[in-house]
């Protein structure tokens, strides 16, 4: 199933390794902010409704 | 229906959760078939090997680097001339994804550039250009963070945002003003005969589809991030006085 890369096997795997993991950091980060953010604000708008 | 309604926080928030988890898919779908294809179907270049597989990674980051900052452009010219705030907040959520898309552009165009021109780096007009827009992402970012006012911070950063612009050009067009240097001219064209060749470019489509889609749904996420964060800093403030 894997293609033969030959002498650039290195090359090409590293710029697919070092994309993906900053395309799912990305993606973890901005989710990890939003649900954090989401909650806050549901707690704050509930505190603010009862005094 | 004016685009203008959809300045409406309200709005914004309802329009997006009905279009992003579309969006969202059709994102992973184009970045999963495109990068599969690029990565396994497609065969060697004659003369640059394997290497050219990274082509499919290079290319959408390097277009989603630039792009990005057109589309922050934009917003900020929308900010500073209707002061909309959904639109400051468009171009804030968005840096982070560009910023990212440039780094990915420059990681891979050095580890590409290794095995093909002998170094890693070269201060060549348009890495040198890339390298100064990725600095000009990471001011932006910081000016926002370092202004407590958010109306302050959006002038600003707007105002940034227009001068960091020439540098976004010139990283598109530098190699067509300054012929000189390693890069190569522009690898895609509308002219067939000047264009790469299709066994590349059909998977190189459906990659640049997918990052671009890719960026649309996270800065819609982020953007909601923004506009929820902007609500409990005013409920914050409220609570504070009284």
């Amino acid at each position: 199933m894997m293609p033969e890369l030959g002498k650039y096997a290195a090359y090409v795997l590293t710029a697919y390794g070092a994309s993906v993991v900053l395309l799912l950091a990305l993606v973890a980060l901005s989710w990890v902010r939003g649900a954090r953010i989401k909650r806050q604000l549901a707690e704050a708008e509930r505190e603010s409704k009862h005094g | 229906m004016s685009l203008w309604e959809y300045a409406n926080p309200a709005r914004f928030m309802a329009l997006t959760a009905r279009v992003l988890p579309v969006l969202a898919v059709l994102s992973a779908v184009c970045l999963v078939v495109g990068l599969v294809w690029g990565f396994f179907f497609t065969p060697e270049d004659f003369r640059q090997g394997s290497t050219v597989k990274i082509i499919y990674l290079h290319v959408p980051s390097a277009m989603m680097a630039i792009n990005a900052w057109a589309m922050m452009l934009v917003a900020s010219l929308i900010w500073l001339i209707r002061r909309h705030h959904v639109s400051a907040l468009a171009a804030r959520a968005a840096a982070p994804v560009g910023l990212v898309m440039t780094l990915i552009a420059l990681a891979t165009g050095a580890i590409w550039g290794q095995p093909m021109w002998g170094t890693w780096w070269a201060w060549d007009p348009r890495l040198t250009s890339f390298l100064i827009l990725f600095l000009f992402y990471l001011g932006y970012i910081a000016l926002w963070e370092a202004i407590d006012d958010p109306d302050t911070a959006a002038d600003l950063t707007s105002v940034l945002c227009l001068v960091g612009s020439v540098f976004a050009i010139l990283s598109r067009y530098a190699v067509n003003f300054w012929n000189q240097g390693l890069h190569q001219a522009a690898s895609l064209s509308l002219d067939k005969k000047e264009n790469v060749s299709d066994v590349f470019w059909f998977p190189l489509l459906v990659c640049i589809a997918g990052f671009g889609l890719f960026f649309v749904v996270l800065v819609l996420v982020r953007t909601r991030t923004e506009i929820r964060a902007r609500r409990l800093h005013a409920l914050r403030l409220r609570a504070r006085m009284g």
